[in-house]
């Protein structure tokens, strides 16, 4: 059994370390590129949205290097992502590709199917081992994520510039070659370390942006063109609303056990959006909400075409804008995006943030429409 | 006491019950106008580019309404079945509604959502009647008849009398099932394929031709079950289900001679069922197979062209079962 899963953000190295643990061999498909993409999109659905089209394309390249089992979360709709494997089998089935298919999840509620599954892929029955090793997957998961959250914050300040980057690069570089969940904890603790000693310039004006939107797009470079680093480079701070450690640990555990921690951004989005609209369409609205009242300068929204929930979502932003005063920019991503036409419109909007900030400490405007 | 309809989404389905319960409640029932090139651009007017040609002609159909009645009916509806789900948009629908039109009159938006189980159904219709009068018992008795209204709507569905051919509650059309030995399936959701501007008469189109047109809706219940529940996974949206049910169960009967899915521009979840659809009917059947893709771009002279070219395959099809050519070769059509 060769493992394989889809590339989103920095999930392959933890998700590497559990099955290292288990001691299950694993199969990482090639890095995300415009490869990857085109043949996503060549044998996917015209109108699915970018992330099936870049998880196909995952598949496909790890077949190709020898992977025969696909591992991947599940969920049970109203968004898409609920049926993707069902049509990727049929895509690969017509590829002539035998692999199987895992999804982690119960069907209609069936605890026990789901801890077959598990630990078919784990290679053991014993439940103390399974656990163990995501233990130590979710511990890596979380000291990652943590890190990339420093560095969106902490870029835009560097005196020397250039100098996370390096830090950032060399982490991957060394985690991709270090085995367990172990060796990459303190690999991460030292460039945590590392990263916060780096000297900075504090009273750098700076702009604080939020990211909100559907969550693929939000983690996965590849797919929003590396916006994180881009507004790093224009100057501005950035937080993204949602991180792998926090799905994971929200749809893992806190559902499983009826409890969430989304309480707050459920109560801010609900005079927006009373109910769910699938995916993560009132989380969207709600975390505009919290950037806005948490005195963000702006907040831009990513999503791939087509996406049903952000649709929703995106209706209603508006409304937010208006009256929270808060500038929001809704970015629209596929595999026709050009990099050039992208980086245009954060400059332009970046721009209006800084005018608008501008004019609010000179006092001259009362109202930035 | 005027209640308005838009005459969009989920009405193709639900209007005898819905006209009918406010009916029997005692309020005026105003169905906004058929859908026409005005209720399609002002409903484009105002809703984001992304929104599915359906969703932006539900608006169109509110900005007909709204300044004609004292509450719109736009209910909030999530799950009709245990455990499925409609399309996300649905879901937002009433929010989506109040933030882009102006001057609404006060909408009953009541969520409808069975998707843990049904027991709350007789709470959402109080919730939907209070609206109108507070007496439980009234409810209950215009609930009760709307009911057999509805359940005789889907009655004359599956007996090939579809929403074009009634108007009110009068069948003004019979279609003969057994007139045409040809049929053909034709899918799509309700809001496509029965509103026959959006779908350019598709489905006069077809009978003109001599075919005698099925959607998902004139098929046994239990059978589209049986053969949704074929799938590894359940499929979890409603429409979806019965869509792909019909579609399996198509593929294996002799006499239905190809499959037309009509679908719009971004909808996600034709995005997945009619990919599905598409691959097994090539895989495990030697059917037609066509998709044709609207939004508000689209010119009907292209439509007629693909449906016609259809149609002549079809049609030559029959014409050509028992030719053997002297070749020796068979003659594919496909």
């Amino acid at each position: 059994m060769k493992i394989t899963f889809p590339h989103m953000g920095n999930m392959y190295l933890p998700a590497k370390a559990m099955f290292d643990d288990l001691g299950v061999e694993t199969v990482l498909p090639p890095k995300n590129s415009k490869k990857t993409l085109e043949i996503g999109t060549k044998y996917s659905p015209e109108l699915i949205c970018l992330p099936m089209k870049i998880n196909l394309g995952n598949y496909i390249e790890s077949i190709e290097k020898g992977a025969d089992t696909i591992v991947v979360t599940g969920s049970c709709g109203p968004c898409r992502f609920g049926y993707f494997a069902e049509v990727e089998k049929e895509i690969l089935k017509d590829l002539g590709h035998n692999v199987e298919f895992v999804v982690l999840e119960a069907p209609d509620g069936n605890i026990k199917e789901l801890y077959n599954r598990i630990s078919k892929i784990a290679n053991t029955k014993n439940m103390m081992k399974i656990a163990k090793g995501l233990k130590g997957g979710i511990g890596v998961l979380k000291r990652i994520d943590k890190f990339e959250e420093t560095v969106l914050k902490l870029r835009p300040y560097e005196k020397n510039k250039g100098e996370m980057d390096k830090v950032y690069k060399s982490l991957i570089k060394n985690l991709e070659n270090s085995e367990g969940s172990q060796a990459m904890i303190k690999l991460i603790n030292q460039a945590q370390k590392c990263i916060e000693e780096i000297p900075i310039e504090k009273n750098r004006d700076i702009l604080k942006v939020g990211i909100v939107g559907e969550i693929y797009t939000i983690i996965e470079n590849f797919a929003n063109i590396d916006i994180g680093k881009k507004l790093n480079e224009l100057g501005v701070e950035v937080h993204k609303s949602h991180t792998t450690s926090g799905w994971v640990l929200e749809h893992l555990f806190y559902n499983s056990i009826g409890s969430t921690r989304e309480k707050d951004i459920r109560n801010a989005a609900k005079p927006y959006v009373k109910t769910m609209v699938g995916g993560h369409g009132r989380e969207t609205i709600g975390n505009t909400i919290l950037y806005a009242k948490d005195g963000y300068d702006g907040v831009i929204q990513v999503m791939p075409f087509t996406c049903m929930p952000e649709i929703v979502a995106m209706s209603l932003l508006p409304q937010v804008q208006n009256e929270y005063h808060i500038p929001i920019m809704t970015l629209i991503i596929d595999e026709m995006t050009g990099e050039a036409g992208y980086v245009t419109r954060l400059e332009a909007y970046i721009d209006l943030l800084r005018n608008r900030r501008e004019k609010y400490k000179n006092e001259k405007m009362l109202s930035w429409r | 006491m005027r209640i308005g309809i838009p005459r969009g989404l989920f009405y193709y389905y639900y209007y005898p019950l819905w006209t009918k319960f406010f009916e029997m409640l005692g309020a005026e029932v105003v169905v906004s106008k058929k859908t026409n090139k005005q209720i399609v651009d002002s409903g484009v007017k105002c809703t984001v580019d992304d929104a599915c040609l359906p969703v932006k002609v539900y608006h169109g159909h509110v900005v007909d309404l709204k300044d004609q009645v004292d509450f719109i009916f736009v209910p909030k509806i999530m799950s009709i079945y245990k455990n499925e789900y409609i399309c996300p948009k649905f879901c937002g629908l009433p929010e989506m509604i109040k933030s882009s039109i102006k001057d609404l009159p006060p909408m009953i938006d009541t969520t409808i959502d069975f998707h843990k189980s049904k027991k709350k159904l007789l709470k959402t219709v109080y919730e939907i009647g209070k609206h109108i009068t507070k007496d439980k018992e009234k409810i209950n008795f215009a609930f009760e008849e709307s009911l057999k209204q509805h359940k005789a709507y889907t009655e004359h569905m599956k007996n090939g009398i579809l929403p074009i051919d009634i108007d009110g509650n009068k069948i003004f059309q019979y279609i003969n099932p057994y007139k045409y030995k040809q049929k053909i399936l034709l899918l799509g959701h309700p809001y496509n394929i029965y509103d026959d501007y959006l779908s350019m008469n598709i489905i006069e189109k077809l009978r003109k031709n001599n075919l005698h047109v099925m959607t998902q809706d004139t098929f046994d219940t239990k059978i589209i079950n049986e053969k949704a529940a074929t799938m590894d996974k359940k499929m979890f949206w409603s429409f979806g289900r019965k869509v792909l049910g019909a579609a399996l169960y198509a593929m294996e009967q002799e006499d239905i001679q190809g499959i037309i899915y009509l679908s719009s521009f971004g909808c996600g979840i034709d995005s997945v069922i009619a990919d599905i659809i598409e691959r097994r009917t090539r895989r495990n059947s030697n059917k037609p197979f066509i998709l044709l893709t609207l939004d508000e771009h689209t010119g009907e002279a292209g439509i007629d062209t693909r449906i016609e070219a259809f149609v002549d395959m079809i049609k030559w099809r029959e014409k050509n079962e028992n030719y053997i050519s002297t070749h020796g070769q068979y003659v594919s059509t496909r």
